[in-house]
């Protein structure tokens, strides 16, 4: 076996637990700077994985744990992913620090766990370790969840995410069980040869919806979102930011590699649920989010509706939808972590994050305001940010598959009433920034230099891939020749 | 490079230009957005004069890849339809930056957002690619909702601005989706428009895929358009837009839906636009009727003109849909004119509010008299709005009229006689109660542009009515060849007027049009037919 395929995620965990290590002997004023060492070393990660790693030719993927693990394309695009991700919610986890009372330390250590999981994730070839990182990045989230211990909100997340994550874990452990109770096998190669005597197997297709559920929590999709309101609203601001982009991404990854990799024949058969699930997704999401006060609530709410626009391109069943799919995660990385950033710098006196505490932002502070109104018109989709290529991807990749099929058309005006939908609460944030009468405070916010490169690096990311999508899109398209 | 990309560069150069000013040295912000429109200006009419009217094909071309696996690329040129828009939107774009002096707080974020919805307008005008031409255009929807928002007036502000966003995304939304449509049916790996015509000149598409998509433009389009009756957001939303906005807005952006079916349904889905297109007749009479019967009942000079502005958009309707050479000429023809006429109007009116706080005509009257100039220039464009000849708007009417009289008899009679009548009862009635009458109190003090800068986007914009309206051969000698080169797989074969004298075989649909049928097409239907039965 050859321990350079597992380098990114060795590298990851050493750096926690090193992190852990140096904790012990660093003075308490001092454990703060440690979150700029860990971004730092995240930092490195991703400079490393992107010159000396070279992406596997097609065919020539490189396999681990008789493999269990795969590093091929598409697993090295995510990791480029979640470590670019890591290292923008790190920034934000020290800019949070003087919130978190106790165990700062270990939340900058969390986080990185957290990342190995989801490094993990982009290399599941199997069920096993679909679980295994599944539950790393899980559990992790349980703590990082409930971090701020004086905080009851906080608690009552964890609590809340604990229950429902352990609920659709169960649902996940018996669908594995029940496919491989009928397949005898763990391994998706295995099963795309098995699954085929086994499409008419009802137990099997059970099973196989058991462990969408699973998934489905993880990328919050209804029926399984019940737990995102809360736990967005709950979670520490950094958190939540990881929640919305890493913990969303990772399900994807996986999604795509079991429908895609390990039951092909029973997917193309299944666009119709997915297609519901889409729909349903998107209605729900955008309508739900139209009330809401709570900026982070807001922002999961339609973490909702963006899950059901992605599922789009997977419903798509096609490899122009799978390479928008990943396309539309880049550009989500970007603007949800652009949005979590103003939400912590800009409301850090305010407690509840209530959307008229926005009111006058633009005179405290340009910047922030600018980043919002871009974060928020590129969620809506709106050129030329980031947002609006994406959901052109989707939609294009949507409405190739509606000759043969018409429900794709139904579909494709469904996304288009919900895309009309979020427009209103989006340019609502847009409104409370930039003309609203109530503002009450008119300090200005200062901004650390970190979290101002942080803030110029999204907005450059919004900006680049909106109008320079040819890049990212080549490597998308190269990551999802992956799959079949 | 073509003079297009330094047009549409020049705005949304100064727009990153601005990023950098301080906010406090407003004069220079000022000045920066005043050149970078003026400089586009100069740059159009140089084009519009170099353009070589009997040529055939795209003008000042640019085309650089831009997405290569999508068969994206930036692609601009002109022809004889866009040439005028072009024309129209630069020069109505630095008459929108001159006026914006009344614009005292925010300045930086104001010019900037001003200068993104110009570059985004010349860039919609300008574009040949469908990706780049809705791109462009939803660069310049977005400002507009963010200065209804920010700079706008009246209490009805929010509710305008939040009516006009989703309304308006709304039809960009559908158009969008017929455009990708249209782009996957045709199946040939491009968004590029002229590759597009050609190819499907030569592979129509099935009448089935032709019916799914040609509705979602015409109504997308429509909707931007302000199509009877989805028409409900523009009056409000005008009326609470600061000056600057509505005149680019209702003057240019709102044509980019007319000019998108132009362009893109009628050449490239000829089958379902001549089923559609008496609906699209009928619909316009909405347009020009109760547009028009409510604009009768407005109150706020603001919102007539919002409403007067959704009638006018009823001749270019009628023009399209006659869907012969004569009809659509006329229809590019009035929305060059009715380009520089809402300017105009929306500018003075701006003018107006700026003195007195109110368009509300009740409380105004007997303006001339302090406003010898601002209310000269007001009523000529009233003048120009009634459809007086002389100026462009008579031309363009006119023109369509013809045009549309081939097609749709009784909707172009019921036409002339609403749109004709009825506009010169609402705009007469307004001039008589701002500017005649008795002078209020109040008033006393408004006082008129005083110098020829103030005037001078005003000046620029009357003149242009004027000058196309006294030689609009200077528009529709660049229109026609285009016309008859590009749309001609939707046009109707023209109907002989005196059979058995100039009775020529009809051109089958079917088959490709001959090569001969351009210029034969052309002596036949000049802009005022002899022989047309009347």
């Amino acid at each position: 076996m050859n321990t350079l395929l597992l380098s990114h995620e060795l590298l990851v965990l050493a750096l926690g637990l090193g992190l852990l290590l140096v904790d012990l002997w660093l003075p308490l004023p001092a454990k703060r700077k440690l979150g700029y060492v860990a971004a730092l070393g995240t930092g490195l990660i991703l400079l490393y994985s992107l010159v000396c790693v070279r992406v596997p030719p097609e065919g020539a993927a490189g396999y681990a744990f008789s493999q269990m693990y795969v590093l091929d394309g598409l697993a090295l695009f995510f990791k480029r992913f979640f470590l670019l991700a890591a290292l923008l919610v790190l920034l934000l986890s020290v800019e949070f620090a003087d919130r978190i009372t106790s165990g700062l330390s270990e939340y900058y250590a969390l986080v990185l766990f957290a990342l190995a999981g989801m490094l993990f994730a982009a290399s599941a070839n199997n069920f096993t370790l679909l679980f295994a990182a599944l539950e790393l990045i899980t559990i992790t989230f349980y703590i990082l969840t409930s971090f701020q211990r004086h905080r009851v909100a906080s608690l009552e997340a964890g609590v809340k995410y604990l229950v429902i994550g352990a609920l659709s874990t169960a649902f996940m452990v018996f669908g594995i069980a029940l496919v491989y109770g009928l397949s005898h096998t763990l391994s998706f190669d295995g099963l795309a040869r098995a699954a085929g005597a086994l499409g008419g197997n009802r137990v099997f297709l059970f099973g196989l919806v058991l462990i969408l559920a699973g998934l489905g929590f993880k990328i919050a999709v209804v029926p399984f979102q019940i737990w995102v309101p809360d736990v967005y609203q709950g979670a520490p601001v950094p958190t939540t930011a990881f929640l919305a982009i890493g913990s969303k991404a990772a399900g994807f990854v996986l999604l795509l590699r079991v429908l895609f990799l390990a039951v092909p024949d029973i997917t193309a058969h299944w666009p119709h649920l997915l297609m519901l699930l889409s729909g349903a997704s998107i209605l729900y999401g955008n309508l739900c989010a139209i009330p809401q006060r709570n900026l982070k609530r807001l922002l999961g709410y339609s973490g909702i509706a963006h899950a059901g626009y992605l599922l789009l391109g997977v419903a798509a069943l096609s490899a122009a939808g799978r390479a928008a799919v990943l396309y539309y995660l880049s550009g989500y990385l970007f603007t949800v972590l652009a949005a979590f950033t103003v939400i912590c710098v800009a409301l850090r006196q305010v407690d509840g994050e209530d959307l008229g505490a926005l009111a006058g932002l633009h005179r405290r502070s340009p910047l922030l305001a600018a980043t919002m109104t871009l974060a928020m018109a590129s969620f809506a989709g709106i050129p030329p940010l980031a947002g609006f290529f994406g959901k052109f991807l989707l939609l294009k990749a949507v409405l190739e598959q509606a000759p043969a099929c018409a429900a794709y058309y139904y579909l494709t005006f469904l996304a288009l009433a919900g895309i009309v939908i979020s427009l209103y609460y989006y340019f609502n944030v847009v409104r409370v920034i930039y003309w609203s009468a109530n503002a009450t405070d008119l300090s200005p916010i200062p901004i650390s230099g970190p979290i101002r490169l942080a803030i110029y690096a999204c907005i450059a990311g919004m900006l680049y891939l909106g109008l320079f999508p040819g890049g990212i899109l080549n490597l998308a398209t190269e990551a999802v020749k992956a799959l079949p | 490079m073509s003079p297009l990309t330094y047009i549409l560069g020049w705005p949304l150069g100064a727009a990153i230009v601005l990023l950098l000013v301080p906010r406090t040295f407003r004069p220079v912000i000022r000045g920066i957005a005043i050149l970078a429109t003026l400089m586009a200006a100069v740059l159009a009419v140089k084009m519009f004069l170099r353009f070589d009217a009997a040529a055939a094909g795209y003008q000042f071309e640019q085309q650089v890849a831009w997405v290569r696996s999508l068969g994206l690329s930036y692609h601009v040129g002109v022809d004889g339809i866009n040439v005028g828009l072009v024309l129209m939107g630069a020069l109505v774009a630095f008459a929108a930056a001159c006026v914006s002096w009344e614009i005292r707080e925010r300045e930086k974020e104001f010019y900037l957002l001003l200068l993104v919805m110009t570059g985004g307008i010349l860039g919609a005008f300008a574009a040949l690619d469908l990706f780049c031409f809705y791109f462009f255009h939803e660069l310049a929807l977005v400002p507009t909702f963010i200065m209804i928002g920010v700079w706008g007036r009246g209490e009805q502000k929010d509710y305008a601005t939040f009516q006009i966003t989703l309304y308006l995304s709304l039809g960009a939304l559908l158009a969008l989706v017929g455009l990708i449509a249209l782009y996957v049916q045709a199946g040939a790996g491009t968004f590029d428009i002229p590759q597009l015509a050609a190819h499907l000149r030569a592979h129509p598409l099935s009448p089935g895929a032709q019916g799914f998509i040609f509705p979602l433009l015409l109504f997308g389009f429509g909707i931007l358009v302000s199509l009877w009756p989805f028409h409900t957001w523009a009056p409000p939303g005008y009326s609470a837009a600061p000056s600057a906005t509505a005149m680019l807005h209702a003057g240019v952006l709102k044509k980019f839906g007319l000019y998108g079916l132009i362009r893109i349904a009628l050449p490239l889905l000829p089958d379902a636009a001549r089923d559609w297109m008496p609906i699209l007749a009928w619909l316009c009479l909405g347009n020009l009727f109760y547009g028009g019967w409510v604009a009768m009942r407005q109150k706020d000079f603001n919102r007539l003109v919002g409403y007067s502005s959704v009638a006018h958009m009823g001749f270019v309707f009628l023009g399209i849909a006659a869907l012969n050479l004569v009809g659509i000429t006329g229809a590019v023809l009035v929305m060059i004119a009715h380009g520089f006429l809402a300017a105009l109007t929306f500018g003075l009116s701006g003018y107006l509010y700026q003195q007195t706080g109110t368009l509300e005509i009740a409380r105004l009257g007997g303006l001339l008299r302090r406003l010898p100039f601002i209310g000269a220039a007001l009523m000529m464009a009233a003048f120009a709005g009634c459809g007086l000849p002389g100026f462009a708007n008579f031309a363009g009417e006119i023109t369509v009229f013809f045009g549309a009289w081939q097609s749709y008899r009784l909707v172009t009679i019921l036409a002339c006689w609403g749109a004709l009548v009825i506009g010169a009862v609402y705009m007469l009635r307004a001039i008589r109660g701002l500017l005649h009458g008795p002078l209020p109190e109040a008033w006393a003090g408004v006082a008129d542009a005083p110098h020829l800068w103030r005037k001078a986007p005003f000046l620029l914009l009357l003149a242009s009515l004027l000058i196309f309206g006294c030689y609009p051969r200077l528009l529709t000698d660049k229109i026609k060849p285009a016309v008859s080169e590009k749309v001609a797989p939707a046009l109707a074969p023209e109907i002989p007027a005196r059979p058995g004298i100039l009775a020529r075989p009809a051109p089958d649909r079917d088959a490709p049009q001959p090569p001969d049928a351009s210029p034969a097409a052309l002596r036949r239907a000049g802009a005022f037919p002899r022989n047309s039965r009347g």
